[in-house]
């Protein structure tokens, strides 16, 4: 399967081609230019594969969540891309995306996994994950967007003795904050990883595989963060 | 909304296969299929007026959240109107701007993307020069040059058209744009939101003659316009004869001459000043009635010609952006692989066809 995986919910911007059991993929940390740069670096994924487009089987996205402009445009080229090609997308978790990027070795294998994306107005998008037996990561919670300073331990007791790693903008944001809030300090943490369209590939394969991929216009942005206005009946009533 | 027109073929342009159209500026999601050689081919909107109702004004986050929702329905539904497949299109024409840059990006990233995807050219389109060609779209067609008249909630401009690209401004709001003053004027008079159109309704059942208020600007050279004086007038003329029977209505009787009178004195002036015997009338203020009938008197007792595209065209739609696309693709223009919006963007630096 030649899948495509696109990602610019961030302040990276990035594109993967998986064919032949491999990937290869653009990466820039680039804001404000993800518009500019997406479609070019797919164009040269391709070249370097010698694919052409319609060459392609399937598309997934970083559907969020991340910055409004960023998950829409992930989200609208995909949606375009596979309207054009007719192709099934899968839309994948940034927040997973940023956690598969969590250290895989023996040290760090076992400890769960905290992604945490800097989410403005004194918030963070977070996610908690553990690594599964294929290597790849699995949610232990509800995505959820907050204060560092609330972020509360998944139920699972297992968790709450361990060391965890933390990856994501919102560690540089509100390191002490979290760190208050974990059992023990991290065994590692990273606040320059972003979520990757390698790891939304990597996450996405075995959905395709299973027949998991759905028309374009079901691959829709997950905000978190729901309210962004107040109506004119709120506005009275403050 | 789907609709299918026949326009006057352009023979020796045939064989550049229809254009998909993609607006999404603002608070309207539209798409269109264009051929220069066939003429419009489908057009469909969806309208977010209502989810904004409840906000007051367009919330610009939720905006482009809708779109992002509804554009691909959109697409597939209007495609499928014209009976075809996105494998028979031969390129696609998405708003650039100017608009709101969040709403512009869904559009042109969609539509950017489609067209990569099938290996046709995609050209970004200027939002006014849509509304400035969309009397194109009709069966008799104004051939420039001709001065268009430009009245939305978010501009009031004269421009003259001396060819496709080739537009000078000469006129423009100093402050509020006309759509603008009609519905903040409705708004202190306690109508919802946009209270504009319910204004002019109201209007119709008003006395003549009740409440006069100024002409701005039209006892001066010049074809500027400012609108938002009158909005005061208004509110005194409002607060001094509050609970009288009738009020709102005359005084929206008495509002909306004064901005129609003022748009056609200068409408008149701008035709003496450039000598062009064709007016054109685009934007969403175009489907006023009242502004359409004296119009249409001032052209008949002064022998021009004024045009007006049919209310569903003077608003924001697809079918202009296809329309001004398949224009410029068909002269061999067109985008590389970025995705560029333009958020604000001069409409006289546009390219010459």
């Amino acid at each position: 399967m030649n899948l495509l995986a696109i990602d610019t919910a961030t302040e990276a911007c990035s594109a993967a081609l998986g064919f032949d059991g491999k990937i290869i993929e653009r990466s820039e940390l680039a804001p404000r230019r993800h518009a500019e740069l997406i479609l070019p670096m797919i164009e040269s994924l391709l070249a370097e594969a010698g694919l052409a487009r319609r060459d392609l089987d399937g598309i997934a996205v970083g559907r969020g969540p991340g910055a409004f402009t960023g998950v829409r445009l992930a989200i609208s080229v995909a949606q375009g891309l596979a309207l054009g090609l007719d192709l099934p997308v899968v839309p994948v978790s940034s927040l997973a995306a940023l956690a598969l990027d969590a250290p895989d070795d023996v040290a760090h294998r076992d400890a769960p996994i905290l992604a945490v994306i800097d989410a403005r107005m004194g918030e963070v998008y977070t996610g908690a994950f553990r690594r599964t037996a294929e290597g790849l990561v699995e949610a232990i919670s509800d995505e959820a967007v907050g204060p560092a300073e609330k972020w509360i331990l998944p139920q699972n007791p297992q968790v709450h003795e361990a060391q965890w790693c933390v990856v994501g903008s919102g560690w540089d944001a509100y390191r002490e904050a979290l760190a208050a809030r974990l059992p023990a300090s991290p065994s590692f943490a990273d606040g320059k990883r972003y979520p990757q369209a390698r790891a939304v590939l990597r996450l996405a394969a075995p959905r395709f595989a299973r027949g998991e991929g759905a028309a374009p216009e079901a691959a829709l942005p997950v905000y978190l963060r729901d309210k962004v206005a107040l109506t004119l009946d709120e506005q009275r009533a403050r | 909304m789907t609709h299918s027109i026949a326009n006057t073929p352009h023979p020796e342009t045939a064989g550049a296969g229809p254009v998909l159209g993609v607006e999404t500026s603002c608070d309207e999601t539209g798409v269109a299929v264009y051929d220069v050689a066939r003429g419009l081919l489908a057009h469909t909107l969806y309208s977010q007026i209502k989810m904004h109702a409840d906000y007051g004004g367009v919330v610009p986050e939720l905006a482009s959240r809708d779109h992002v929702r509804k554009l691909l329905p959109l697409i597939r539904e209007t495609l499928r109107s014209a009976g075809m497949t996105t494998r028979n299109l031969g390129g696609v024409a998405y708003t650039a701007g100017p608009g709101l840059v969040g709403a512009l990006l869904v559009g042109a990233a969609c539509a950017r993307a489609l067209a990569w995807a099938l290996d046709v050219p995609a050209i970004g389109v200027h939002h006014m020069e849509g509304h400035l060609l969309a009397p194109m779209l009709e069966a008799d067609p104004p051939q420039p040059p001709y001065v268009a008249l430009l009245v939305s909630g978010g501009h009031s401009m004269l421009i003259e058209v001396s060819g496709i690209g080739r537009y000078r401004l000469l006129g423009d709001t100093l402050d509020d744009a006309a759509g603008e003053a009609f519905d903040k004027t409705a708004k202190l008079m306690g109508l919802p939101y946009p209270g504009g159109p319910a204004l002019a309704k109201l209007a119709e059942s008003g006395a003549a003659g009740r409440f006069k208020f100024s002409r701005p600007m039209t006892d001066r050279p010049g074809l500027d316009f400012s609108f938002s004086g009158l909005k005061t007038q208004v509110l005194l003329a409002y607060q001094a004869n509050a609970g009288e029977p009738g009020v709102k209505a005359d005084i929206a009787r008495g509002f909306e001459e004064a901005i129609v009178d003022t748009l056609a004195i200068k409408c008149r002036r701008a035709l003496a000043q450039t000598g062009a015997r064709r007016l054109v009338i685009a934007g969403g203020v175009g489907a006023n009635k009242r502004l359409r009938a004296q119009l249409a008197e001032a052209a008949e007792g002064e022998g021009f010609r004024v045009y007006f595209p049919r209310p569903e065209f003077c608003t924001d739609n697809g079918a202009m952006i296809a329309l001004a696309g398949a224009l410029r693709l068909q002269a061999g223009l067109h985008e590389d692989a970025a995705i560029k919006v333009a958020p604000r963007w001069d409409l006289e630096s546009l390219a010459a066809v």
